[in-house]
């Protein structure tokens, strides 16, 4: 159990970092926000189901109940991070960012 | 043990949230800043439950996680649809003399 725990947290951890350097390395607004709306959402799931199981270890009525917290948060994140990044595009389109294409020559 | 590798792991997250602060800083489009804010979000709810475990009082974090979540993805839509509406400050100010953007 304590195995699994840690393992969520590394490969959560280890997300975040690869959503943290697509966001500071990719060339326009479209690509970095393709990173950080992926990486973001598994990543923070992946480190609240390691935080509930955790909290799960010494196993009781209130425990239980506070786990089933934890989960309703990762619930919400996974529905709520696509649908910011759904807004953020969407006004991106709007506002006519362009995107980043060979031709034009990113540097 | 558990409590150094959570720790270790809150450790980490404070430095990946520095990192996204450089994208909120920098940014070459207000877009870019939102988009780093919201990130940045994303991870104080996850660091707030990490901050629970370690102060041993998950209970009372987790309600404050959950509203840090509500919250943030509000300010993030309301922030999107803001900038939806007023089209012609958004992409004139940021460019910089003496940077070709487009």
């Amino acid at each position: 159990m304590m195995t699994a725990v840690v393992l969520l947290l590394i490969a959560g951890v280890l997300f975040f970092a690869i959503g943290v350097l697509g966001i500071l390395r990719f060339p326009d607004f479209y690509t970095r926000l393709h990173a950080a709306g992926k990486c973001d959402s598994l990543a923070a799931v992946l480190v609240i189901l390691a935080v509930a199981l955790y909290n799960l270890g010494d196993f009781s009525l209130g425990n239980l109940l506070v786990s089933l917290k934890i989960l309703a948060i990762a619930a919400f994140v996974f529905v709520a991070s696509p649908t910011a990044t759904h807004a953020i595009t969407e006004a991106a389109l709007v506002l006519g960012v362009e995107p980043w294409t060979k031709r034009k020559g990113g540097k | 043990m558990m409590e150094r590798i959570f720790l270790a792991c809150g450790i980490a997250l404070l430095l990946l949230i520095g990192l996204c602060l450089i994208r909120v800083i920098a940014g070459p489009t207000v877009l870019d800043r939102i988009l780093g804010g919201n990130v940045i979000g994303t991870k104080t709810t996850v660091l707030l439950l990490i901050i629970g475990v370690l102060f041993d009082d998950v209970g009372m974090f987790v309600d404050i996680a959950i509203a840090y979540a509500l919250l943030n993805f509000i300010a993030t839509l309301g922030a999107a649809k803001y900038f939806l509406r007023r089209k012609a400050v958004h992409l004139i100010h940021e460019d910089l003399p003496g940077r070709d953007s487009r």
